[in-house]
């Protein structure tokens, strides 16, 4: 009996450490997040996880992949985020310059309540297409840590340059319109 | 005796029902609530959402939602991962179990182990290992010759 019962306690123990490594695995492998903005910033361009979210600017939901042949500017941000009210003005100036480039400015609202997004969006003049994700689902896989974080992808949905924090500072505005350059390139 | 039975009954009914009529408290909504943000109880958070979502809840409160209604609201803009404790079906009910089942299946290995223990040390635990067979012979032998 005693050594039934040892057997089963190693059994159980050697059962959990498998299972902790599965875990630790699983959790390394889905982080593609992290992968995501790394390959980026490496030169590499990683694809862009698709979503398909409500739009905040009207009816109907917003595939990403359906902007597939342009440019598109995805800016995520929240209501609440303060520099995200400092580049709102920058980033409707980039969509109004570009948007005959095949440039496409999309503004995800995240962890946010739709009426404070949409007082933003009418306070600062959004006129881009703007998307909401309440619960914040879809940022896991661009790895997003903060507000505002803005990617920048080709007309392939890849990422050619990955932005934490606002893109409206005086050194960074040069790197977005590179990147949107870049992206158009391809 | 009827009489006060049943006045009893009535006035029990009628607390419940103010109970139940009651406005909700705040901040027993903001230890049930996660902030999305911070991934803490509203209570313990001051991120800017959170103190967005507690100035919503007083305002739902103010405007004669219950607790409920409120909570219900706060699912359809944030999803069900700002309740903090998980709803009764679905996934809400195996994340209830689990926890137990866990529980149960540590007590029950405890259990097993202490069974196996205390008959260890009272020797109760009959000797498995037997003797080689030629081994065994000779002892045998050995032992014949020294009783004969």
């Amino acid at each position: 009996m005693a050594s039934r019962a040892r057997l089963a306690g190693q059994g159980v123990a050697v059962g959990l450490v498998v299972l902790l490594f599965i875990l630790l695995a699983w959790s390394l492998l889905t982080d593609e997040g992290g992968d995501l903005k790394s390959a980026a910033a490496s030169g590499e361009r990683p694809q862009a996880p698709d979503f398909t979210l409500e739009r905040l600017d009207g009816d109907g939901d917003l595939q990403l992949s359906s902007l597939r042949g342009k440019a598109v500017v995805l800016n995520v941000w929240a209501s609440w985020c303060i520099p995200c009210k400092d580049e709102a003005p920058f980033l409707e100036q980039v969509w109004q310059d570009n948007r005959d480039r095949d440039v496409v400015v999309v503004g995800l609202d995240a962890k946010d309540f739709r009426a404070d997004a949409r007082k933003f969006a009418k306070r600062f003049g959004l006129t881009f297409p703007l998307v909401y994700d309440g619960p914040g689902d879809a940022l896991d896989g661009y790895g997003v840590t903060g507000f505002p974080e803005t990617f920048v992808l080709d007309r392939e949905g890849r990422v050619v340059e990955a932005f934490a924090g606002a893109v409206d500072g005086d050194d960074v505005r040069p790197r977005l319109l590179a990147a949107i350059n870049r992206a158009l390139e391809t | 005796m009827r009489r006060a039975l049943g006045l009893a009954a009535v006035l029990g009914a009628v607390l419940a029902g103010a109970a139940s009529a009651a406005p909700p408290n705040a901040a027993d909504l903001e230890a049930e609530l996660v902030c999305p943000v911070c991934e803490t109880t509203l209570d313990q958070s001051n991120a800017p959402v959170a103190e967005r979502m507690k100035t919503f809840i007083r305002v739902q409160i103010a405007a004669g939602d219950s607790e409920q209604e409120i909570k219900d609201a706060l699912v359809v803009e944030f999803g069900p991962g700002v309740l903090a404790e998980p709803p009764d079906g679905g996934f809400g009910l195996l994340a209830r179990l689990l926890p137990l089942g866990a529980l149960l299946g540590g007590a029950v290995a405890v259990g097993l182990l202490i069974r196996a223990w205390t008959r260890r040390a009272a020797g109760t635990e009959p000797v498995e290992e037997r003797l080689d067979p030629e081994l065994e012979r000779l002892v045998d032998e050995e032992l014949a010759r020294f009783d004969g």
